[in-house]
């Protein structure tokens, strides 16, 4: 048997709290009622901090998280979508957004712990935004599912789609388009609640949310190290608290709290898996419900130390002049009036790295290539996941790209969130054969 | 020094006894049952046995094939080593045409294409997904569909000259597709030709994400059948070659791994 050098490794000592903020999250979505609290729905990247603007006592439920906690239960999943193909939406949609609606037809909510609640809680308004092909749809159907049940629902969608700033800031008049269109919503919102806007609140959530974005991008560069401090099944608990409520002062303490935990494990060079040798980064949403294939990995001695999915969904990124792609500079100080803050915002989410290759495939292929270099990267293993038309856009054309750089690239069919679209064993036989033609061993073996 | 490869298929077991990394003293194989371990150790003792050879004069053994694990840590086989196809059929190849840069092997479950680099090392590889529409199996499955004996589906595609497009991409769909057409009238050797032209335009698809580069080796099952090379090298507009054992050069690689394993020890 061969010898295989090990690290020391130790569980995060703030993973229960993220649970905890999680478990809250939904909880108090689900009861905001009852404290006289609002509710709205939209997507994880929606403006949230616009919403913030109405008071204290308002909560959200992104869809895109929701629908992905869903996928991680695989009975209530298989109900949603029997319920959804049985309302006539076809299997080829987003699985996410399959999921949401088949919470709503089934008339049920599910908890982060998997507890299942009778009368799925709809929102007061929804809050949107759109970029790809599913956003505003999603909502628009959600709404008229809300509306079958007797329910209306409010809904405004924010257009997004004024290309990425690669080399270059974006023009004017296209940062204005959304300004815009965020400085009618908030005439929209007031309208809609009865309640009067407060800036005071907008300029704190818009700072909180590019802190907490900056500071997840932050965390995952930590994971440049060898070993890694943290592997992506791992993040994909911790990023999806700035999915949840990036504009949330509990948000930015989380991470705060986080990045102190893994600098230290850094500097103690505490690794996520003690037998790493072997580093990959995936890439869009994982098939939720198969999870466990991170953990086959590691019998490889194989770590995934994210993805530009994990790192920048949500993680702000840029450029710096000396080409390296790091967490993105805040502005010199914080928002302090309405007019300075929905600029700012728009500004910051712009340059979200996952926007980039809906308009330029290049783009994305080209901040995978940085994160192989810089986070010393093995192999890709790219999702052709037919659950996201959006994030699997161009993905053939980043394979390509990948190759002639002289990447190794592993691509697997999947879904995200519809576990009939994944065959576990055939790819866990195909992704083992890749590794042991890396020269990998088994650690049974 | 004898050495010993074997391939655990998904329908046949394929075992090769090699002499000093170079003669092949053995070639056997066997149909594969519900019990892999059974069927391989059968196959393994009759190569044995027609040899006149004993367990003990056997040195190394190493395995491949779908099948690889059930033999794995069980005697009297008991392999040293298990390791992917791919590995096994760069090596095998490589020892037969030192040339070779691109295998295509297409088995009864699987179709695989493997670039192969220096020292018959696997440079990357690409596997088909999940449907048989792609693999041996569908030829076999559409000969019953036809009637005929699946070693005449081969014989037969060659006397038709019609280009008749099958679209179906999974082998169930597939199958109601021969069917519609056996009830239009067509002719046999036309359906047959159809079936080989949808699986080598499968396997070349498949094939040319890796990217085709001469020499190109085509081993596994379907090599032997000669309907299936003719639209293949069409599909994939390059001379293919075919070595003379093209089922058993997986078990071939595996012999040659277990040998260069004898040389570490």
């Amino acid at each position: 048997m061969t010898q295989i050098k090990e690290y020391p490794t130790e569980p995060l000592k703030i993973w229960n709290v993220g649970k905890q903020l999680r478990r809250g999250y939904y909880e108090d979505y689900l009861n905001a009622h009852e404290r006289g609290g609002l509710r709205w729905a939209g997507g994880a990247w929606s403006f949230s901090a616009i919403p913030a603007g109405l008071g204290e006592d308002v909560h959200s439920i992104t869809g895109e998280p929701h629908g992905a906690t869903i996928a991680f239960f695989k009975d209530f999943t298989a109900k949603c979508h029997e319920a959804t193909e049985a309302a006539g939406f076809p299997r080829t949609l987003c699985a996410y957004m399959r999921n949401y609606w088949g919470s709503i037809l089934l008339d049920k909510y599910i908890l982060a712990d998997g507890t299942v609640v009778d009368d799925h809680p709809a929102p007061d308004f929804i809050w949107q935004d759109h970029i790809c092909c599913s956003h505003g749809k999603w909502y628009q159907v959600a709404k008229w599912l809300e509306e079958k049940k007797g329910r209306k629902v409010p809904m405004y969608c924010v257009d997004v789609s004024v290309g990425y700033p690669m080399d270059e800031p974006l023009e004017e008049y296209k940062i204005n388009y959304i300004v815009q269109q965020l400085n009618d919503g908030i005439e929209w919102l007031e309208k809609i609640t009865g309640r009067t806007y407060d800036d005071r609140l907008l300029c704190e959530a818009v700072w909180n949310e590019m802190k907490a974005t900056r500071l997840w991008a932050e965390i995952c560069t930590l994971n440049q190290a060898i070993p890694a401090p943290l592997d992506e099944k791992s993040m994909y608990s911790l990023y999806v608290m700035a999915t949840l409520m990036k504009h949330r002062p509990e948000c930015v303490s989380f991470y705060e709290k986080l990045k102190v935990e893994v600098e230290d494990r850094v500097r103690r060079g505490i690794a996520a898996v003690a037998n790493e040798r072997f580093r990959v980064i995936t890439d869009t949403q994982p098939p939720w419900g198969f999870l466990k294939i991170f953990r086959e990995m590691e019998e490889y001695g194989v770590v995934s130390v994210g993805s530009l999915y994990t790192y920048g969904l949500i993680g702000m990124w840029k450029y710096r002049p000396d080409g390296i792609w790091a967490p993105k500079e805040l502005p010199a100080r914080k928002p302090q009036t309405r007019e300075e803050a929905v600029k700012m915002i728009v500004e910051w989410t712009v340059d979200r790295p996952e926007w980039a290759h809906f308009y330029v495939p290049e783009a994305k292929t080209e901040m995978i290539l940085s994160i192989v270099k810089q986070w010393k990267v093995d192999a890709v293993l790219l999702h052709y996941n037919r659950g996201c038309e959006g994030l699997s856009v161009h993905i053939a054309e980043n394979r390509h790209g990948l190759q002639k750089a002289g990447v190794q690239v592993f691509p697997f069919e999947g879904n995200m969130g519809d576990e009939r679209e994944f065959d576990f064993p055939g790819t866990l036989a195909r992704l083992t054969t890749f590794f042991e033609s890396m020269g990998l061993k088994k650690r049974k073996d | 020094m004898i050495t010993a490869g074997v391939d655990v298929g998904a329908k046949y077991v394929k075992l090769v006894l090699l002499e000093d990394g170079k003669n092949v003293l053995k070639r056997a194989n066997g149909i594969v049952g519900f019990d892999l371990w059974k069927s391989t150790t059968e196959v393994f003792e009759k190569a044995l046995l027609d040899s006149g050879l004993k367990r003990g004069q056997i040195g190394q053994v190493v395995a491949t094939g779908m099948g690889r694990k059930s033999i794995q840590k069980k005697p009297p086989i008991n392999p040293e080593e298990i390791v992917p196809e791919v590995i096994a059929d760069a090596k095998g190849t490589y020892h037969l045409n030192p040339a070779v840069k691109t295998v295509i092997d297409v088995g009864a479950e699987e179709g695989r294409g493997v670039k192969v680099g220096e020292n018959g090392k696997v440079k990357d590889f690409v596997i088909n997904e999940r449907c048989a529409a792609g693999a041996g199996t569908f030829i076999e499955t559409m000969a019953r569909a036809l009637e005929v004996g699946v070693e005449d589906m081969g014989p037969l595609a060659l006397k038709s000259t019609k280009a008749i497009p099958m679209n179906a991409q999974c082998c169930v769909f597939a199958e109601s597709e021969v069917v519609t057409l056996i009830h239009s009238k067509v002719s046999k050797e036309d359906i047959a030709k159809a079936i080989h032209d949808a699986v080598a335009g499968r396997i070349a698809s498949m094939v040319l994400r890796l990217g085709v580069e001469r020499d190109v080796v085509l081993i596994g099952g379907m090599a032997r059948n000669p309907g299936f090379l003719p639209p293949l090298k069409k599909e994939l507009n390059t001379e293919i070659l075919v070595p003379e054992y093209p089922q058993f050069v997986g078990a071939l690689g595996t012999a040659l791994l277990a040998f260069e394993m004898e040389g570490k020890k």
